[in-house]
Parts: C-alpha cells; structure tokens; sequence
C-alpha cells in the first residue's frame, strides 16, 4: 500500500504570486502573542511603573517616611483641588490641599480632623523638600510633586497613629515589598533551576530524593513552618540582616513549584539531539544544563517566575503582618498594614487598611495578569 | 446527466457545501463549494492529500466540526429510511432531530482509536449509551446488545473486554471497539475517517475487511476517507478526488484508476509505482506544495502545481465540474474555452 | 488498588520523619534550651525545685547530644504521646491543642466543601462558555481571588460587616455562647459566625481552582473523545458531564493535595485576625513567647494531619481513576 506523499521536496517555480506570511524568531513571536493580550500588556506598563516607584522613592514621597507628626495622628485623607478663590472672588487655577483643624466632637467626646477653608497648601510639581539621595548616590532635594512650601504637610493618603504620611510611606514600602519579590525570585530561580535541572537531568535515585523533598515542601502547610522560621529571627537584628533571612525564608515557596516544570522540561529535552551532541563536544553536566536546556525553555521561566514573585509579595506581608515577618521601622506594605491589625483602628482610619491593601492587590493582580500573558505567550499549546 | 445509473436516490447528497474556519490571522476555507452523493450500500472512498478538507467534509455532515468552524453555505440533505429529507447544514445545534441521526443513521468511527474513546469510561458503558440514547431498551438488553457487537467484529471474550477500559486494549481492539460502538444501532451510512492509519498493516487489512463485510449485512453506505491508494483500490465503488476543499474529480473506481481527467488525480495516480518497478525515492510524487490555506491560488487551486496551467485561463475562473471521460472533473481542460483558445 | 495504598502509604513515611526533623530544628532554633527558660519563666512564681528541674532535663535530653534529644522527643510523642509541656501556661501542650486543632481541621474541611460547591460550576461554566461575558467575570474573579492576601480580605469583611451591617465579628460564637453547652441556638449562632473565615479562607483557593477546573476542561473539551461522544448523538449535556467534566475531574481533584495546606495555612493566619480560638492565635503567640514546645507540637500535628488529608485525597482519586489504579 502507498500512501500520497504528504510533503513537498522540491520548491516549485511559478507560485511566487502566492505569499506566505512572513516567519519570526521565536522571542518576536512571542512577543506579538504578547501584545495581543491586552491585559497583560496594559500590565506590564503597570508593573514597569510599580518598580520605577520602588527604585526612584524618595523622588515621589512627600515627607520623610520616618517623620512624626503630633498634630496629626490619624489625619484623615486630603483631597487635592484645583482652583482657589482669591479675595476680590475671582478664581484662580492653583492645585491646592486644603488644611485640616482638630475640633472636639463633644458629643462623642472624641477630636476630630475638619477641613481647614482657610488654610490653603499649595502644591507643585518638581518642588524642593527634604534632602535624600536618589538611588542612593546623587544628593537632591527636589520632589515630584508636593507642598510649595517646603515646611507645609500634605496627606494625600491620611496618616497614621503617630502623624506619619501613609502615601510616602506606601511609596517607600514599595521598595522593600518589590525587591523582597524580585530577589526572592532570583533565589529560588538558581535552587529551582539547579534542583529541577539535577533532577530531570540525572533521573534515577537523585531525581527520586528530590522529587520527595519538593513533595514534602508541597504537602506541608507552609505558613505555620515559615512562622517557625520566622519567629526564630532575633529581634535584635540589624533590618538588612532580617531583610535577607525573610527573602531566604519566602523564596522557598516559589522555588518547587519552579523545579518541577524545569525537570519536566529536561526529562523531555534530555533525549533530544542538540543535547546529545553538547554532550558530545564534551561539555560538563553544568555547562549543558546552563547553556543549552535553560535557554530551550528560557520563555517559560520568564513566565513562572513573574507569576512567583506575587507569591513572595504575599508571604512577605503575611509574615510581616503578623508581626514575624520585617520588624518596623522597616517599612514594608506588610509593617504599613500592620497598623492596621484590629477592627477598631480600622474603623477609625480605614485608610491605613485601604491604601496599602490596594497597593498589594493592585501590585499582585498586575504580576499575574502578566505572568499570564507571558505564560500564553510562550506556550505554542495555548488554547 | 448523471454517468453513473443509480438505483435509488442517494442517502447524502452535498450541494456547493462551504466550511469555513474563522481563526485569528484570517479565514481558512477548509471546505469551500463540495457536491457529492453517497449512495446506500456503496464505498465512496474520499481522496486527497493532508489538510485538503476531507475531515472536515465528513465532519460537516454530522455536525460536529469545532469553533471557530462554521458551515457558510451549502446543503446536506439526508434521506431517511422513510423517504423524508432533512437539511443537516441547517439543523439547529444541538437539536433532537440532528441528535436521532448522530448514531443512529449516520455514524462515524475516527482516525485515533487511542483517543477517540474516553479514557476513563468502560468500553462497555460508552456503547450501551450509544444505545440506550436512541433505542428504548432496557439496560441488560443493551448489555447485550453490546456484547454482541464486540462479538460481532471480533473482539476475543466480549463480555469480559465489556468491562475494560480503552487504556487496557490495543490499537486494533480500540479501533473494533470503535466499529461495534458505531454499528450498534445499525446506521445507513457509516463515515470512515481515516481508520487504519494508526494501525500495522496486518490489522488495517483485518479492519478494513472488517467494514466492508459488514457493510454487505448491514446494506449500509460506507464514506472511507483515506490517503491510500492502495485501500481505495481495494474497497472503494465510487472514488472523489479532493484538493484545497473542493472535489476536483468524482467517478466510479474504474473510471478513475483506468482514465483520470484532471490533472492532479494523475499526478496522485502517478505517484504509485509500478508493480514490480523499484520506488524512487527522491522523485516527487508531485511537484510543488500544497498553498498555505490561508493563501488559496486564484482561478484553479491547482494551478500552482499543474503541468497543464493555462495563463489568462485556469488563473481567472474556477472550473466547473464538467462529465468528461467516465467521470466528472473540475478542470479547463475539458471545457469549451480551452478548447477554444 | 492494594499495592497502590501500600506503596502510597509507604511515601509517606519520609514525609513524615522529615516534617518531624523541621519541627525538631525549629523547636531548638530559638538561642537558650527550654528549661532555662522554664526556669527563668517559673522562678518568679515560687519556681521549681532543682530535682524537678533535674528530672526533666533528663526526659527531654536536654544538654545531650542533638540526636538524642531528638529521639527521646519523638518516642515520647510516639508512645507515650507526651508533647513536651507549654512553659508559659505550664501545662502539658496536651491539655491545650486539641480543641484548637479541632477547629482549624473542621474549618478548613468546611473551606475545601465551599470552594468545590463554587469553583467546580464556575469552572464547568467558564470553559464552556468561553470568553462569554461570565466566564470574563469569574476570571476577573479569579485573578482577584488570588491577588488579595487572606489577612486583608478578612480586614475589609470584617469592616464591612461592622460597618454596614453591624455585626459583630471575631470569634465562631457570640461572646454568651463560648461557654454554654451545644444547643441549638449556639448551633445557629455558630453558622452566623463560621461562614466568613470560610469565606474568607476559601476565596484564593475558589479562584485558584476555577482557573484549574476551567483550564482542565479546556484541555478535555475539543478531544476527539468528545466528538465521538457527540458523533453518538447524546445531548450537549450529558456528553459534557459524561466525558470531558468527568475526565477533567481527576486532575481536579488531585488539587486536595495541595490546597489541604494553603486552606490550613490560611486558616491560621486568618485565625489571627478573627480571633478564632483554633491553632492560628495559639500558635502565633507561642512563636512570639518562644513556647517553642507549644509551637512545635502545634506545628507538627498541622503538618502531619495535611499530609493524612493528602494521603487520603490520593487514595479518592486512585479509586476514581482507573488509570491511576492500574498502574
Ligand atoms: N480548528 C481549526 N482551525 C483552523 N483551521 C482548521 C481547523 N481544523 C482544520 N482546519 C483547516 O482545515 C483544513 C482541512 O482540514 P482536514 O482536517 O479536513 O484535512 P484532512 O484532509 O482531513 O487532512 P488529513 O488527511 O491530514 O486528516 C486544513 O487546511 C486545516 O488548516
Ligand atoms: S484548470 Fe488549469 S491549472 Fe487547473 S488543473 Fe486544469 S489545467 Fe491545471
Ligand atoms: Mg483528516
């Protein structure tokens, strides 16, 4: 029996009338899926702007995170005008916050924040304040935006219990929160990758004893093991010290989940010819591993490794939170909502709960819907 | 005129059938302007290359081809045993007229017996539903009934393999499992797709034997879509050749092996060596490749690849299916105007 | 199936001894040995006696090599089913946990029933109604749930409620209850209370396993099986439920595995926040007093009762899938 030829062999000539769409690499393919995906992309922007806010902080805050203020424990939030009304009654375009006065509620006996009308904060763009250094080396005073005068107080964001500025501080724990991400996933990258790689490359008894541990970390509540953990941190320590002991301790979720798509990967790619013939030209294990396989699927790794850094994002302000976690006057969105921990503070500044609980959400949602598209993109087997 | 005297009117017929794919980067016209009958108790083998259309043809008929394909245009009208037409193309989805006939008239056995028989249901279960869903029987009967098939298309201790799961029979099993499921209710018209290309020659022998035995008891039509000359040779009555979703030719079987008309049904004949000669195995069977789908040629999809292409004709219009020969042929060569010119 | 449960059962083992090895490193973690603390802690109070003090630092190993230690904790939980004492209330950790756990298990096995009863129609729905107007919904959904941290979500229900609704929140009973014995009422009082921990519990795991019910069945929903299926001439309905839901079912179900953990982990933290009296608040404080023999227990027990629910959520889909079962 024969079967009719399924493929062509030679080209023909006479058909160059009739194009083909043009073939791409596969990384611009992918992007093209990429941006396809609407969503994703609009989240992209999202997470580009979340980390300029984390890199550039101090440039976008207002007041020193650190700062007190006595006459504004729970400043409520201030809403930002546009025009103010000079004394002849004309209006003039000024963006403006209006002051806020404590008065006694006599009835409840309680004082509280009333606008000020008369008291006028104007505010700016690219107006000087407190000094810092931006990123860490070029000394500046000049802020994004903010009061024109530098001794004035804006609360964009309300403040807390001590009269410090939620929206600066939100600003600043950005970059602990992000980076506690991001380094996070650079760990359990490499322990994912290396374990992942050793497990699906050798097989056997090695595979199987891994395999088992990530089993294990997977089988186990971890949030409990964490607290162990966690709690077993002195308090004594210097921030960046506990800083780093966190990051360990939350990058070991995001590193199984990880290891177990590289192996599956290598178990596939283990056999293929282009592996064969590294091994071939006499390259060691590691090299194979590193410079071959891991690129083969480096699209996939991009992938799930933005869909893990929400994971540690949310281990972070969980431990945090729970006061086992960074220890203040380290400021993280998880200390920020620390704040925030019993029902009657939050109902008396629910913007301590709100502002940096939309942060987070905010934040996480963008670095799925991303991770997302990424994964969609990369996979020639999407739906 | 039509060539071939048939006794009766045909079960199927498809008139100017259109089924067209409405994807991302644009629309594939899989299937795009098909005629054909299918007559009771006769083989029509459907022919043609990878990706000409052929599933989807057969698909169509049952209704079943999936988003984003949709039927554009055309007819299929059914004639049931009592001499009543329905439209399928216009049934309504899902519909319990269009649901009698699935099964129960028309059935349909798949190229992949791995996967076309659910994995974690018994091979059992999945015919006596078959079944139960069209006639009124009582469990036990249908267990019967079931057993029987498997019985019937030789399948070793049929009541013990009733109870297995696909993943614990081989190709060739799953593939007769198939056939019982598909003949349990006794349908007048069973499609084909492909049955044997997952199988050893052995076993396509035994299946293929398997169909056309029972294609004589049951006096069903039979609609074998294939890519093998050699299994159209042996089984098939009637022959429609397919290129780029159009029949380019249709005839009786000798008509076709002895004296084809269009150009491509040549080639493909061509490309089956000689008895005795020795396979070349760097020729091409024919030249060229199949357009991109998405790219269809002007005027004659076929002119791409012809020897015979005429410029200002076989680029300008389509051809008509015209009787020439024995068969009938959608080529210019055999119209007027290339005669003519 | 048998040698299945066995060879299953036998995995198991490793976990365990390993979930034993982390507790046991945790325990010691905390700088100074437990009785130091015991004694520093008691001392205030009248204190022990040195004898005592002597004698417990022999049961425990204290001062010994770690392995030994070790040993002689695991035998004592192992047959003797001693868990150490909780210095800070001076009671054994027996007489404190079982309650709590109790409850941790019993909401986190509500939370699993809950986020089924969603996620499995959303799921279905979403995948064969794709890009329809519910399935964008449950996905935005979806992505929600997963992006709010189960501590902020039970913040802002719990601000709702006593905001807007005036509920009282916090706790599983209203304060008139807790002590009362079970009756009817404190039964209703009860589902007045427990539904939102498990709410608030189930929300990231419904989204988590909409997304895998309805990417399972997408898988399942264009396989040749289903138009074999359909070839047949069932309803759109039957076929549905009959083949692709049942098949995606399984991997769907092996979901237990590791949404067991999360819910529990969950229900501690959020525990914390609604005050509940299970493990979350005991266990949050023990690590904070450095209790480490409260805390490890607590630990312990969580981790191994998971690894049971997961052993058993296995066993399920092995019965339910016979490719599993054969294999
Ligand atoms: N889901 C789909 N989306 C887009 N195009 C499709 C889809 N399914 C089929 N097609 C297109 O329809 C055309 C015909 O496909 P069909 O499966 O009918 O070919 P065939 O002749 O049966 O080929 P084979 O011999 O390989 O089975 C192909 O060109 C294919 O590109
Ligand atoms: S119409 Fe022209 S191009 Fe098409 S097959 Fe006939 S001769 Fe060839
Ligand atoms: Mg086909």
């Amino acid at each position: 029996m024969t079967d009719i030829p399924v493929e062509k062999i030679s080209p023909t000539e006479g058909d160059d009338d009739v194009q083909m769409p043009a073939l791409l690499g596969p990384w611009a393919l992918m992007w093209r899926k990429f941006r396809r995906h609407r969503v994703a992309y609009a989240s992209l922007w999202v997470v580009v702007l979340i980390y300029l806010l984390a890199l550039f902080g101090e440039f976008f805050t207002t007041t020193e995170i650190g700062e007190t203020n006595v006459r504004a424990p729970f400043a409520p939030p201030m809403g930002i005008s546009l025009f103010v009304e000079n004394e002849d009654g004309s209006t003039d375009f000024q963006l403006h916050a209006k002051g806020l006065k404590l008065e006694l509620d006599r009835e409840a006996m309680r004082r509280t924040f009333v606008e000020d009308p008369d008291k006028i904060i104007p505010l700016g763009f690219f107006v000087e304040g407190y000094a810092y250094e931006l990123l860490g080396f070029i000394p500046m005073e000049t802020h994004f935006f903010g009061p024109k005068n530098k001794r004035d107080r804006v609360y964009f964001w309300g403040a807390d219990r001590l009269g410090r500025d939620i929206y600066s501080r939100i600003i600043m724990g950005t970059r602990i929160s992000m980076s506690i991400g991001l380094v996070g996933v650079v760990v359990s990258l490499f322990i994912g990758i290396s374990l992942g790689g050793i497990s699906g490359y050798y097989g056997g008894w090695i595979d199987n004893v891994i395999q088992r541990i990530i089993e294990f970390i997977r089988s186990i509540p971890t949030i409990p093991l964490w607290m162990g953990l966690a709690a077993a941190i002195p308090l004594g320590w210097p921030p960046i010290r506990t800083y780093f002991v966190v990051t360990l301790i939350v990058s070991m979720i995001g590193w199984t989940g990880l290891a177990r798509e590289v192996r599956g990967k290598f178990l596939s790619l283990r056999n293929e010819d282009f592996i064969t013939a590294a091994r071939l030209d006499g390259l060691t294990d590691w090299e194979i591993i590193w410079k071959h396989m891991v690129p083969s699927f480096s699209s996939h790794i991009i992938a799930s490794l933005t869909l893990a850094v929400p994971l540690m994002i949310l281990a972070e302000t969980s431990l945090s939170f729970l006061g086992i976690g960074l220890q203040p006057p380290t400021v993280s969105w998880g200390t920020l909502l620390k704040e925030a921990q019993n029902i009657r503070t939050i109902i008396q500044a629910p913007w301590l709960l709100i502002a940096p609980g939309t942060m987070i959400v905010v934040a996480v949602l963008a670095l799925n819907f991303l991770g997302d598209g990424l994964r969609d993109a990369a996979d020639p087997n999407a739906h | 005129m039509p060539l071939i005297q048939m006794p009766t009117d045909p079960l199927v017929e498809i008139r100017d059938l259109q089924t067209h794919f409405f994807t991302d980067d644009g629309v594939v016209k899989a299937v795009d302007g098909v005629d054909l009958d299918v007559h009771a108790n006769r083989t029509l083998c459907i022919l043609g290359e990878s990706g000409c259309g052929k599933s989807i043809m057969a698909r169509s008929i049952l209704r079943i081809v999936d988003a984003p394909g949709r039927i554009v245009n055309g007819s299929i009208t059914y004639r049931n045993a009592g001499g009543e037409t329905i439209d399928l193309a216009k049934a309504r989805h899902g519909s319990r007229a269009l649901r009698a006939i699935r099964g129960q008239d028309i059935a349909m056995i798949f190229q992949e017996p791995m996967s076309s028989l659910g994995p974690i249901q018994k091979i059992g279960k999945q015919i006596t539903e078959t079944i139960l869903s069209h006639r009124p029987m009582s469990k036990a009967e249908a267990k019967e009934t079931a057993i029987e098939m498997l019985d019937r298309v030789g399948i070793p201790k049929p009541a013990e393999r009733f109870e297995a799961y696909a993943f614990e029979l081989s190709g060739g099993m799953r593939q007769r499992a198939m056939i019982a499921m598909a003949l349990s209710c006794q349908p007048r018209l069973l499609i084909a797709d492909e049955p044997t290309t997952a199988l050893d020659v052995t076993t396509q022998a035994q299946i293929l034997d398997l169909i056309a035995e029972l294609k004589d008891e049951f006096q069903m039509g039979v609609m074998l879509i294939t890519h093998d000359l050699g299994v159209v040779a042996e089984v098939a009555e009637d022959v429609a050749v397919m290129y780029m979703g159009k029949v380019v030719e249709t005839g009786d079987v000798y008509s076709i092996f002895e004296n084809p008309q269009h150009p491509y049904t040549k080639a493909l004949l061509a490309s089956v060596p000689r008895m005795g000669a020795k396979r070349q195995r760097r020729l091409p069977a024919i030249r060229g490749m199949v357009p991109h789908p998405l790219a269809r040629p002007s005027g004659c999809t076929f002119r791409t690849r012809c020897d015979h292409f005429m410029p200002g004709i076989c680029d300008v219009a389509e051809p008509p299916m015209i009787a020439t020969g024995d068969s009938r042929a959608a080529c210019f060569l055999h119209t007027e105007v290339a005669q003519d010119g | 199936m048998l040698g299945y449960v066995y060879r299953r059962i036998l995995y198991m083992i490793p976990t365990v001894f390993l979930v034993s090895i982390v507790t046991f490193i945790i325990i010691q973690l905390p700088p100074g040995d437990y009785l130091d603390t015991l004694a520093a802690e008691l001392s205030d109070s009248g204190g022990l006696d040195s004898g005592t003090l002597e004698a417990l630092r022999d049961q425990y190993g204290l001062g010994q090599p770690m392995y030994v230690q070790y040993w002689k904790w695991i035998t004592g939980i192992l047959f003797h089913g001693d868990f150490g004492l909780s210095f800070e209330k001076n009671l054994p950790v027996n007489d404190l946990i079982w309650d709590r756990l109790g409850w941790t298990f019993a909401i986190s096995l509500l939370t699993l029933l809950f986020i089924w009863a969603v996620a499995l129609p959303i799921g279905i729905y979403s995948a064969v109604r794709k890009y329809s107007v519910g399935d964008y919904a449950a996905t935005f959904f979806g992505f929600i749930g997963l992006a709010v941290p189960n501590f902020l979500l039970a913040l802002v229900m719990m601000y709702v409620a006593f905001k807007y609704f005036g509920q009282s929140v916090g706790g599983l009973v209203s304060p008139e209850y807790i002590d009362a014995p079970w009756t009817w009422d404190k039964i209703v009082d009860l589902l007045k209370h427990i539904w939102m921990p498990i709410v608030v519990v189930g929300t990231s795991g419904a989204a988590a396993l909409i997304r895998i019910m309805r990417a399972n069945l997408l898988d399942e929903l264009y396989r040749p099986y289903v138009v074999t299926a359909r070839a047949k001439g069932m309803s759109e309905f039957q076929l549905l439920m009959r083949y692709p839901v049942r098949v995606a079912l399984n991997p769907f179900i092996s979901t237990i595995g590791w949404i067991l953990p999360t819910l529990v982990s969950g229900e501690i933290i959020v525990a914390v926040v609604m005050n509940l009296p299970t493990t979350g608040p005991m266990l949050l404080r023990a690590l904070l007093v450095q209790d480490m023999y409260l805390a490890g227990s607590l630990i312990l027990i969580v981790s191994l009762l998971t690894v049971l629910g997961t052993l058993i959520s296995d066993l399920l889909l092995a019965w339910i899938d016979p490719r599993i079962r054969y294999q």
